[in-house]
């Protein structure tokens, strides 16, 4: 039965995986990644991978998906979408061919893999959930450069504004009407989501979560609320805004220092210290990745001028 | 180990510090965190020079399950080089990225980026764990190429947009050779991946990993994307571009083949790296030679510059025994690296200087303007002496000691590629200065400070001393060097 299961899931991820590349119209393209995105979270979920599944339903389909759908609707406004993607692209069809190809060969000569004994470690690391163990204490350095990698696609993102517009809000106007679908999503989702996020986040110390998984979800809260008009979009020049952003890295590096500052360390967390400063780090990192996940969507500050 | 910290944490700090502080401050934060960082990496490259590598085990915790970052000679010389370099470009970021010539977008995102940029560069350095090098190349890779946008014209923007899709193209090719390099040895450090038990998907992975770092170092016929980005920078951000960001994926080139697997090196694969690599030096030298812009003359010299790096493989290689002129050629290479930074950000900020004053970098707007900012075009002149290899400068110790070891294993056909270069080096560096050096005014300049023109002399004096006091940093580069660097590969 799950054999059958499976194989016909594999066959879903193929497919729409397909026809999100075949496809002439951006839009259909975009459709079909955001379902190939779902599935692959399904085959994530099969394995057993409940943290990996949770990001790529949140992030890969989730909020890549929004992006796609605001990039395609920015494209139709300056009528610079025709419509059509590029053609067939043979160099890349052939390297990408190669690589899928040598991996599938791959997989036949790899040894079973072996995960690291985590039979001592994972005690001393303060959590239970060995992902989050690895993301904020075994390789804590990359968490905490993953976060800033975050904010300089922000920063990069803001690099694309016109000068004229950078006292703009971020993003383009979004007009809900007063007693449409959107603004009633947009009072009844946010306290649900904020619930969910904050649980999220909560139950990452111990089982599936975590600040990333939570941060989304917190994102997508405060992005429902902007569309629906209930939330203003915020300003480059906006101070309190920007703080947010970095609280997260701030308070991470911070508590790396302290523990070198303390003898203990760069980075080290004492075992007794371990979880009220690794929910700490993650309430915090919380705060930004979700403060610079929306904004990531919301794009440069835009006047919505017509030009190019 | 506080200065490693130090190198590590404050750029990220001072960055972060830089978004967060109102505009009026922002300068202010930014160069205190300058002047401290570049404090702390000569801090650590005495303590390296004194005590040996410096190792810091990240949280406590040994690989395979923590991460160990390492500071050895070779790390130690790139974060001293990079500091210096950031150091000139952030004085002569004052002028130039001030919000009144710059506008209030660009002075607000240069800070920020340069200096995550910095933090990105010392965190790849010192790295010993794959997927933490990983990290450190997106967070590279990212600011870079909004240092690329942060001009703002459709131009820049365009070709921000195509360093992306390569910058990230080398990142899934680079991932995808950790992931399979964790699935068969089951640790991502360098140290243990050494003394690995060989498999048969090691080649694989090496390969994967190799090409997308040649994506990003831009190796010929990956060089496509480099000389549109960094011309279409701001001169600052195009002096960090050329300088300092090639070198970061040239590193973990070098630790990948001469400590991780310097157990694949067949002779094949090390003739097929530096055939790309002598390509680059004609093909590159041969396009800047008919560039009628001076950012683009310079941009074109880097992709030809950076071919040199990879003569290295050959002239470290061989047969398996023990091969004396190996040493020479991998101190060589990093010579090369690091000369060609210090000399090439001391260009691309006299381009900057240039730009401000007759508000172009045509060849026929500078003629002359030696006469006008004497000390902009001497720091020129002497930047081209090190590109071109002639003593007494850095330049000239790198292509000696990669020379000497041509000839020291019979590959004399790299003996002729060093030697062709640095003719066509000669040929498309004689354009600009020339030019420059004429006697007849096209365009009457702006007074620019002489602090501001004082900057880019400074670095290409430093490029020039690299090869008078070579003595040290040859010594430095020797320390906690591995083993096939010594024995060849």
């Amino acid at each position: 039965m799950s054999a059958a299961l499976d194989l016909a899931l594999c066959a879903l991820i193929l497919g729409v995986g397909l026809a999100s590349m075949a496809g002439r119209g951006v839009f259909r393209a975009a459709i079909f990644f955001i379902t190939y995105g779902l599935l692959v979270a399904i085959g994530w979920a099969r394995l057993g991978a409940y943290d990996v599944a949770l990001a790529e339903a949140a992030i890969g389909s989730g909020l890549t998906g929004v992006l796609l759908l605001a990039a395609h609707g920015r494209l139709r406004r300056l009528r610079a979408a025709a419509e059509s993607l590029s053609r067939f692209n043979l160099p890349a069809a052939i390297a990408g061919g190669g690589v899928a190809l040598s991996f599938g060969w791959a997989w036949f000569a790899l040894p079973v893999p072996r995960a690291p004994d985590l039979t001592y470690a994972l005690p001393q690391a303060g959590v239970g959930n060995p992902v989050t163990a690895v993301l904020l204490n075994f390789r804590a350095w990359d968490t905490l450069v993953e976060s800033i990698v975050l904010l300089a696609a922000l920063i990069g993102v803001w690099m694309m504004a016109r000068d004229a517009d950078w006292d703009a809000p971020l993003g383009l106007r979004y007009h809900a009407r007063p007693s449409g679908v959107l603004a009633s999503f947009g009072r009844i989702l946010p306290p649900v989501g904020l619930i969910f996020g904050v649980y999220l986040v909560w139950a990452g110390a111990e089982s599936t979560g975590g600040a990333f998984q939570g941060g989304t979800v917190l994102a997508a809260v405060g992005l429902v609320a902007m569309m629906a008009g209930i939330m203003r979009p915020p300003r480059v020049a906006q101070g309190a805004w920007r703080a947010a952003l970095v609280l997260g890295p701030v308070v991470f590096l911070g508590s790396g220092l302290a523990g070198a500052a303390l003898g203990a360390g760069f980075l080290t967390l004492p075992e007794a210290l371990a979880k009220p400063a690794i929910l700490t780090i993650e309430a915090a990192l919380t705060v930004s990745i979700a403060v610079t996940l929306a904004l990531l969507v919301l794009g440069p500050p835009d006047e919505g001028g017509q030009q190019a | 180990m506080t200065p490693l910290v130090v190198v590590l944490s404050l750029p990220l700090l001072t960055a972060l510090s830089a978004i967060a502080v109102p505009a009026s401050m922002r300068v202010t934060v930014a160069l205190g965190g300058v002047v401290t960082t570049l404090i702390a990496a000569l801090w650590l490259g005495g303590v390296v020079w004194h005590g040996g590598p410096v190792v810091l085990v990240l949280g406590g915790w040994q690989p395979p399950i923590g991460i160990v970052l390492r500071a050895d000679g070779l790390a130690a010389a790139l974060i001293v080089m990079s500091a210096l370099v950031i150091a000139a470009v952030a004085a002569a970021a004052r002028y130039e990225m001030a919000p009144t010539p710059a506008g209030p977008r660009a002075s607000f995102g240069f800070w920020p980026l340069m200096l995550l940029l910095w933090a990105a560069l010392n965190a790849v350095f010192v790295s010993r764990d794959l997927f933490n090098l990983y990290v450190g190349l997106e967070l590279l890779s990212l600011a870079a190429v909004a240092l690329v946008a942060i001009s703002g014209t459709a131009q820049a923007l365009a070709s921000a947009m195509r360093y992306l899709l390569f910058a990230l193209a080398g990142s899934l090719l680079y991932l995808a050779g950790v992931v399979l390099v964790y699935a068969t040895h089951g640790t991502l450090d360098i140290t243990l991946l050494g003394a690995r038990v060989p498999s048969p998907v090691d080649a694989l992975a090496l390969g994967l990993m190799t090409a997308g770092l040649l994506a990003k170092t831009a190796l010929f016929p990956f060089h496509v994307w480099l000389p549109p980005a960094h011309s279409a920078a701001p001169a600052p951000a195009s002096a960090l571009l050329s300088a300092l960001v090639p070198k970061g994926s040239f590193l973990i080139v070098m630790r990948l083949w001469f400590e991780a697997m310097p157990d694949l090196a067949a002779p094949s694969a090390l003739l097929a790296l530096a055939a790309m690599g002598a390509i680059a030096v004609i093909w590159g030298g041969a396009l800047a030679l008919v560039q009628a812009r001076l950012k683009l003359i310079v941009a074109y010299s880097t992709v030809a510059q950076l071919g040199y790096l990879f003569l290295v493989f050959p002239l470290a290689g061989g047969d398996g025994i023990n091969q004396p002129w190996a040493a020479g050629a991998w101190t060589g290479a990093i010579f090369q690296a690091l000369s060609h930074g210090l000399a090439k950000a001391a260009m691309f900020l006299a381009a900057g200087i240039y730009i401000a004053a007759v508000g172009s970098d045509r060849l026929g707007d500078l003629r002359g303007l030696a006469r006008a900012l004497p000390m902009t075009s001497f720091a020129f002149a002497l930047a081209a002496v090190t590109l071109l290899g002639l003593p007494p400068s850095g330049g000239f110790t790198a292509k000696y000691l990669l020379m000497t070891s041509a000839f020291a294993s019979g590959q004399w056909v790299w003996a002729i590629v060093l030697a062709g270069g640095g003719l066509l080096a000669a040929l498309y560096l004689y354009r600009p200065v020339a030019a420059l050096f004429t006697r007849e005014i096209r365009v009457r300049p702006r007074a620019i400070p002489r602090a501001w023109q004082a900057i880019p002399l400074a670095l290409a004096a430093l490029a020039i001393l690299l090869g008078l006091l070579s003595a040290m940093p040859f010594d430095l580069l020797q320390i906690g060097r591995p083993k096939p660097a010594e024995d060849g590969l």
